[in-house]
């Protein structure tokens, strides 16, 4: 009897597609984006694949936005009820902001309407707190970055893509602002609010990250957009 | 049935009445990423027989009696335009459709996989844009590739085609005249490259020795169809360093 050698088969950053073997044996574990067949790893999603020692990944080049607990997002009020927000966060799923985790103040129900903190149709930046087994997503805006974004622009991106979007470091999106005046905010999934003095140059250059995050040679290419000017 | 008009030979000297071999498909073009504001689309073509499709979600499902709480839904509408044939068809789901719909969602429900996406719907349209035979394997093949553009997770890709039996000959892929006066048109569809049957309808009788004959050709033809998926996709997403270093 054959014992199977362990073997990966592709490299870092490879383009697969769903069901294509990245690995086989059992010495590897499958991450996001991959699941085990018999002794065989292979990709559920179209993406960019990333090996981490024993761990192999598929960072996917498309997808909607599922909620993660942490995460920074931007959303829209899209409904009220007496003492919660219920947001569109771009994302199959609804999230919710309780009271509580909006005001840390008391707020008596009797004389206030929750409208006059957050109205329908405000953006808010606010962070993931829980997101139950069910989907039901919980945001707090108890977090240093929390506010309500007012004016200024908004922009939707790949959710998958926003890593590269940042950058090492920051180092993508700190370049764009600095060359471009403009105050940008990023949220995990994929919604980029922006305000400044070249919103359109800005917005420019984010959508081309979205549009060839798998291309290399994309930093220099950026920074020759934003050098361009408008 | 009449068949009136039929060719007296539909085969001669092993070329078909286009000029096709018996194992030959007709000129296949598939091109991904064609509809902008759908999650994931894809256009799939066996020679003149376009078929469109279009991803949208995964998304809330509506309406809410209908969610899954524990995996999403699909919902598969397969419609033909009204100028997809000579003679205009007229819009709204006829019986056929609503068959083929049912039918295409139960062949792309083999490979998705539902519980990543707890409550929500996918939606897939597939519209044939023009109809020359085999509309529901190109509609297969299209929608596949739209869902794996849109990033849903899926084990693998479909890919489907068509067998015949013309004149005693068993042929690959069935054009319009040959699927009016043929003897036998056969659709098949299976996973990727897994030898895994999930579309199998056929109109006709053949004895068991043909069919498995015509099993196996459609086999071979869904290799050859696999490939083409594969290559639309890798196509689209060039990362710019596949010329880079050898290969």
């Amino acid at each position: 009897m054959n014992e199977v050698k362990s073997e990966i088969l592709v490299s870092e950053r490879q383009f697969v597609i769903p069901g294509e073997t990245l690995a086989v044996g059992l010495d590897f574990l499958p991450s996001s984006g991959c699941f085990r067949e018999n002794n065989e790893i292979k990709a559920k999603l179209m993406g960019l694949t990333k090996i981490k020692e024993r761990f192999i990944g598929v960072i996917p080049l498309a997808g909607v936005y599922i909620p993660k607990q942490g995460d920074g997002v931007i959303g829209f009020v899209e409904d009220m009820q007496t003492t919660i927000w219920i947001l569109d966060i771009n994302s199959p799923y609804s999230a919710i902001l309780p009271l509580g985790e909006a005001v840390g103040e008391y707020v008596d129900l009797t004389k206030t309407d929750i409208s006059v903190y957050y109205d329908v149709g405000d953006l808010i930046y606010a962070k993931v707190l829980n997101v139950s087994k069910s989907k039901q997503v919980q945001l707090t805006m108890n977090d240093y970055r929390s506010r309500k974004l007012i004016g200024g622009r908004i922009l939707k991106i790949t959710p998958s893509k926003v890593p590269r979007l940042i950058g090492r470091e920051g180092s993508m999106i700190e370049l764009i602002k600095n060359k471009t005046k403009c105050q940008i905010i990023v949220g995990q999934n994929g919604i980029v609010w922006l305000k400044g003095e070249k919103e359109g140059l800005a917005s420019k250059a984010i959508l081309t990250i979205d549009a060839e995050s798998h291309i290399t040679g994309l930093t220099d290419k950026i920074s020759q957009l934003l050098d361009q000017g408008e | 049935m009449s068949k009136i008009g039929k060719p007296e030979k539909m085969v001669i000297d092993g070329k078909r009445l286009d000029g096709r071999g018996l194992e030959e498909f007709r000129p296949l073009t598939v091109e991904v990423g064609v509809l902008k504001r759908a999650g994931g689309s894809a256009i799939f073509k066996f020679g003149d027989t376009y078929a469109l499709a279009g991803v949208f979600g995964p998304k809330t499902m509506h309406p809410r009696h209908l969610q899954d709480p524990q995996k999403a839904v699909l919902r598969c509408k397969y419609s033909m335009a009204p100028f997809s044939t000579k003679e205009r068809i007229r819009p709204g789901p006829s019986r056929r459709a609503i068959e083929i719909s049912k039918v295409l969602n139960k062949a792309l429900s083999n490979v998705i996989f539902f519980e990543d996406y707890p409550k929500t719907g996918i939606d897939v349209f597939v519209v044939i844009l023009q109809a020359n035979a085999s509309t529901r394997c190109a509609g297969l093949n299209a929608a596949s590739l739209a869902l794996a553009e849109a990033g849903v997770s899926m084990r693998n890709l479909i890919s489907a085609c068509t067998v015949g039996k013309l004149d005693g000959e068993i042929v690959l892929d069935v054009g319009g005249d040959e699927d009016q006066f043929g003897d036998v048109d056969l659709a098949f569809a299976s996973i990727g490259n897994e030898d895994k049957i999930v579309l199998l309808q056929m109109d006709g009788i053949v004895r068991k020795e043909e069919f498995l004959k015509m099993i196996n050709l459609a086999k071979k033809g869904c290799a050859e169809i696999y490939e083409k998926q594969i290559s639309a996709l890798k196509e689209k997403y060039k990362t710019g360093e596949e010329d880079v270093g050898s290969e």
